[in-house]
């Protein structure tokens, strides 16, 4: 008698379904938000923190003052909405505009709008190269002439003799350049840009006002304010600290013992001090310096130490690039027989550079915050006009709602170009590191 | 084989000085130091003769006057009669005690958020990650005035803090005062205490130093030394016989127990803050302005070193943790012996930027009005002596002194934990 097997399957079991603590929310909250004891009581905390600021904020911010003309009558909307405590929005719709705007006078609001579109413009061949055509790179480069134009308003011919310098430099060193050698032909550049600037482009730019007397109204710096204020900081000098740094940056790995250090020192001493002592020299001391006489806008003197303070930390960011590549490069770019120009410009900056985006896209985040400074030296930028506006007496006593608008401005931006940087690492990635 | 270069044939000329390049970096860097030179020169007798101009020449001899303003945050004893290189010298202790206290709070709150963004659970790294890109994007200075507005406004005044049943109650067991006038802690106090030691006389730079702080640290020292020893004893007997003998209450014990004796000799014992007519009295009162600042700069400094505890710790290869483990270590020793000493290498130099920032941004210290050495020596003397110049060229020499000591002490700290190459 055979041993007689009770029950053999003949074919696989159907598969089932995971159990439905595993899948779906539930297991997804199992495995992120309660796995253990630790985990469950760090969520619950969270939920309690976020519950309460939720309580607490929610109402305040939705509160039905968007009409209030003054703090007593946000008050009186409040009470009569029976709505408990709650932010008073009035001011941020009666004020928003000076709160971007400054004093600019209201019926040339159109210009700083222009300039700032034509800036996305202007940037757009330089941030979106691989969308936009390469031809808006002249306009690009004509833009630093056209900004400051818009902003300041005057005659056009001083920024178009200023650029004239430019293009006569460049003449100059076609010239000389074909005739005899590049370097003669940079030093004649510079000679003939320097001698228009210094002798000629001032008679000139005189002679031309009074012929043909074409620009706009003009407006004094003290106008100026609000964020309107702090992206013109914060863009001249992110634009005017990248080329800086770069030649500091340079300057600082040669083989040039003097130069070097004068590099070293520049850099390190810029680094080592706070921005608000160099902004101290803005407001002071940087007319004693000039010969005497000098008197020049506080903007613009803000605008030098701000630039000069970021292009010493881009500098820092830049060597770190330059130290990060490897020493093959360097040997590859010499032994192809390139000079240390040519190297710098086809070979170890375009990689430098890469590497140290996000540093630099630091640096330009950190600059744009630090244009609040100026608040201290009595510039009328957001924050510095937030306290002009508590001082109307219809807005006495008014904190949350302007530092919450303000911030959350400076937030977009940052943000934003954070995530700018993200996108642009993504695309510069060429996959073998 | 033998290599021939060619002989210097040629006489030397002049257009050599820019072709050759065995002249031609000496030439650039002549001409760069006579430009510098130049300039410095230029910008030298312009502001001679500005100065003299406007009659000023420099000189340091305001810093023998009497200050006359008041610095109501100090840690030395201080005068409206004081000088101002008294007023100066108190700023500068008040700037390097809220960049200690800063870089302390900031080092704490930004691992914890660090290693909370790393966290498996999904809400708290979520929140964490909200807290460091709020902090981040928003500049520093709006932070600090916000967070001093949040303290003037929404704490009690001390009032509120009178009757019997009063709207605000203190904290801790009544040790702690939170109002809208500063924060109200105990202060320590030693009923049989040794005294002070004075220095430099009735000088503007005279300082006390605390006997019974003096003996309090000297007992600290020699306890962490006894206790040092006992573990390098204890290395030595692992070492030679694999046995570890359990030495911990030993070396709390040499810490604690001589600690805790003198500190019954000398009879201390906590100040408690009391509240007196409109006002607290007693324990020590720390401004509004100074707990802003603190708080603020902390906060936006540690969402910046929770970045670089977070790209620190992902710095190191699983690969690491997983050899660790299958070498039979638990979890705490793999962070404590493997992770770590190598994601410190890696935190460690953008974090001493970050103290150098945190430093620095200190002397926005000027925006609540506490005052610091940009708040007395280029605030209110540069304002009330007019000496520009002198002031802020001062300012910028004591904060190039701080930035570069700090950075070379963590320099020399980074050199110790560096990766020894062989």
């Amino acid at each position: 008698m055979s041993k007689q097997i009770a029950y053999v399957r003949t074919e696989m079991l159907p598969q089932q379904a995971p159990p439905s603590t595993s899948v779906g929310a539930i297991g997804w909250m199992r495995a992120n938000l309660f796995s253990g004891w630790l985990n469950t009581a760090i969520t619950l905390v969270s939920l309690l923190v976020i519950l309460t600021i939720a309580v607490e904020i929610l109402p305040w911010v939705l509160s039905p003052t968007w009409g209030g003309t003054s703090l007593n009558e946000c008050r009186e909307l409040l009470a009569a909405a029976d709505h408990g405590s709650g932010a008073c929005w009035g001011v941020i719709r009666e004020r928003w505009i000076q709160l971007l705007f400054g004093f600019y006078p209201p019926e040339l609001y159109w210009r700083p709008i222009l300039a700032f579109v034509l800036l996305a413009l202007a940037l757009a061949p330089i941030l979106f190269a691989d969308k936009v055509p390469a031809k808006l790179l002249v306009f690009s480069a004509a833009y630093p002439f056209i900004f400051p134009w818009l902003l300041w308003g005057g005659m056009i011919w001083g920024p178009l003799a200023a650029a004239a310098g430019f293009v006569l430099g460049a003449i100059a060193y076609r010239v000389v350049s074909g005739a005899f050698s590049s370097l003669l032909g940079v030093i004649a550049g510079v000679v003939v840009a320097l001698l228009w600037w210094l002798l000629l482009s001032g008679f000139i730019t005189g002679l031309l006002d009074s012929i043909l007397p074409i620009g706009l109204e003009p407006v004094e710096s003290r106008k100026f304010g609000g964020f309107m204020l702090s992206i013109t900081i914060g863009v001249v000098a992110i634009a005017c600290s990248l080329p800086l740094g770069i030649v500091l940056a340079l300057g600082r790995q040669s083989d040039l013992m003097i130069v070097k250090y004068l590099c070293v020192g520049f850099i390190e001493f810029i680094r080592g001090v706070p921005l608000i002592t160099l902004l101290f020299v803005a407001s002071t001391l940087l007319n004693i310096f000039m010969p005497p006489g000098t008197n020049f806008d506080i903007i613009l003197r803000v605008l030098i130490m701000v630039t000069l303070f970021a292009s010493a930390y881009m500098a820092e960011v830049i060597r770190g690039g330059l130290a990060a590549l490897p020493k093959g490069q360097y040997e590859g770019a010499d032994s192809l027989g390139l000079n240390y120009w040519q190297a710098q410009r086809l070979i170890i900056m375009p990689q430098a550079l890469k590497i140290s985006i996000p540093g630099i896209v630091s640096t330009f985040i950190g600059v744009f915050k630090d244009t609040t400074l100026v608040s201290i030296i009595g510039l009328l930028d957001p924050l510095g006009l937030s306290n002009a506006i508590r001082a109307d007496a219809n807005w006495n006593g008014i904190v949350w709602e302007l530092y919450g608008f303000i911030a959350l401005i400076f937030f977009f931006f940052c943000f934003g170009m954070s995530r700018y940087s993200m996108y642009l690492e993504r695309k510069l990635q060429t996959g073998h590191r | 084989m033998t290599t021939l270069t060619d002989p210097p044939k040629d006489q030397f000329r002049l257009s050599m000085l820019l072709y050759d390049t065995r002249y031609r970096s000496a030439t650039i860097q002549v001409i760069a130091l006579i430009a510098f030179m130049l300039l410095a020169a230029w910008l030298i007798s312009n502001t001679a003769q500005n100065l003299a101009a406007l009659g000023k020449p420099i000189d340091f001899g305001f810093f023998k006057e009497p200050a006359s303003y008041d610095i109501n945050q100090r840690l030395l004893d201080y005068t409206s009669r004081d000088s101002h290189l008294r007023a100066a010298l108190i700023g500068l202790l008040n700037t390097l005690v809220v960049a200690v206290l800063g870089c302390a709070t900031a080092t704490v709150v930004g691992i914890f958020v660090g290693v909370l963004r790393l966290s498996h659970n999904w809400l708290i790294a979520r929140l964490m990650t909200v807290y460091v890109e709020m902090f981040r994007n928003v500049p520093v200075l709006l932070w600090i005035v916000f967070i001093m507005a949040i303290l003037i406004e929404t704490l009690p005044a001390p009032r509120a803090f009178r009757g019997a049943d009063a709207e605000a109650s203190m904290l801790l067991g009544d040790s702690v005062a939170l109002t809208n006038r500063g924060v109200y802690i105990p202060e320590p106090l030693f009923s049989r205490g040794l005294g002070d030691l004075h220095f430099l006389g009735e000088s503007s730079l005279r300082f006390n130093v605390s006997l019974d702080l003096v003996a309090v640290l000297i007992v600290l020292a020699v306890g962490f030394w006894v206790s040092h020893i006992i573990k390098k004893r204890a290395d030595r007997l692992q070492e030679e016989t694999g046995v570890r003998p359990a030495t911990w209450y030993l070396r709390l014990g040499v810490v604690l127990v001589p600690l805790l004796i003198l500190l019954a000799i000398l009879g201390f014992h906590l100040g408690y803050p009391e509240l007196k007519g409109f006002n607290f009295s007693g324990g020590t009162h720390l401004r509004n302005s100074l707990i802003a600042l603190w708080l603020a700069l902390s906060l936006y400094t540690a969402a910046f070193i929770a970045e670089i505890v977070r790209a620190g710790i992902m710095a190191i290869s699983k690969g690491q943790t997983e050899a660790a483990s299958a070498l039979g270590l638990r979890p705490n020793r793999v962070m404590g012996l493997v992770i770590l000493p190598q994601a410190l290498r890696v935190i460690v130099p953008p974090l001493i930027s970050q103290y150098l920032n945190l430093t620095k941004n200190s002397s926005l210290a000027i925006a609540v009005g506490y005052m610091d050495i940009t708040g007395t020596l280029g605030g209110i003397t540069m304002n009330q002596t007019g000496r520009e110049l002198e002031c802020v060229l001062l300012l910028m020499l004591v904060y190039l002194v701080i930035s570069l000591t700090i950075s070379a002490v963590m320099n020399w700290y980074n050199e110790s934990v560096k990766l020894k190459e062989r």
